[in-house]
């Protein structure tokens, strides 16, 4: 089965709706340690944190990774993922407002439908960018 | 040494939960795991035993850093109800001279994860890094 004409759902160019996480919690920091099952004392002991010299805790890198994948999920499919990588620039620290964002680079006709590439990043309130990523989704076309 | 992970709906939606993820699609019988999931196998699925390429790497816990992190889906993504055999190893080492002239050391770290079948379905691949001293 091919798409047969049918539109793709994105084009190259189109920008996702930039959505806002937080302001960044503790409990927010613990929620995904507990889900995950990363318990470097780094990211929720406080007196550890100071002693090995961090102002604060600060978040686990891939709490704010997976963050950026809900995003990507929710605009073009949670079935639909086929590849999520993600490059960690900057730490999170509690109080952070996380503004995720992204764009399509490629759109390619596939054997049901389309492959979409997105160029992904999480940007901090400061305007450094915490993480950049990219995706692929093979969006199916009934 | 390769290990055996169960998919179960209930975690799934903690981890959704965790990650902001409210797709109903995600609170379904049938939920696919958020993108980033399977970082659960190695965290709370693998016995000590299973980590076995973190002793072989010999990082320096204290200055262990995480520098990219990669998910590969050979198809759908795995859902609740799968169980997936997990192998780990070490893909990649490298090193490079840090901004104050040490060593900083780098793995390439990978899962495989494999159905019923023994085909594979996803890939974790985990660049971790060991800061200067």
């Amino acid at each position: 089965m091919s798409s047969g004409g049918a539109a793709a759902p994105v084009a190259e160019g189109d920008h996702g709706a930039p959505r806002t996480w937080g302001p960044i919690t503790r409990t927010d920091i613990v929620r995904y340690a507990g889900a995950s099952g990363d318990f470097n004392p780094i990211h929720h002991d406080e007196v550890y944190a100071q002693q090995v010299g961090f102002p604060m805790v600060f978040s686990i890198g891939m709490y704010q990774a997976s963050l950026l994948a809900t995003y990507a999920t929710d605009w073009l499919g949670a079935d639909a993922i086929r590849r999520y990588s993600v490059r960690f620039r900057e730490k999170v620290w509690p109080g952070d407002v996380l503004t995720c964002s992204g764009v399509v680079t490629k759109v390619v006709e596939s054997g049901r439908g389309f492959t979409v590439e997105v160029d992904l990043a999480c940007t901090r309130q400061t305007g450094d960018v915490a993480i950049t990523g990219a995706a692929t989704f093979e969006i199916e076309i009934d | 040494m390769p290990f055996t992970i169960h998919i179960e709906s209930g975690k799934i939606r903690e981890y959704a939960n965790a990650v902001g993820a409210t797709d109903n699609r995600y609170r379904s019988e049938d939920s696919p795991v958020p993108p980033t999931f399977l970082v659960t196998a190695r965290n709370l699925w693998a016995s000590p035993a299973d980590l076995s390429y973190f002793r072989e790497l010999g990082f320096d816990f204290a200055r262990l850093l995480h520098g990219e992190e990669e998910y590969v889906f050979f198809g759908r993504p795995p859902r609740a109800g799968d169980s997936l055999e997990v192998t780990t190893y070490i893909a990649d080492r490298w090193e490079r001279e840090g901004r104050r002239g040490g060593i900083m050391r780098f793995a390439a770290v990978v899962s495989e994860f494999r159905d019923g079948n023994g085909d594979l379905v996803a890939e974790q691949r985990s660049t971790l890094i060991e800061a200067e001293s």
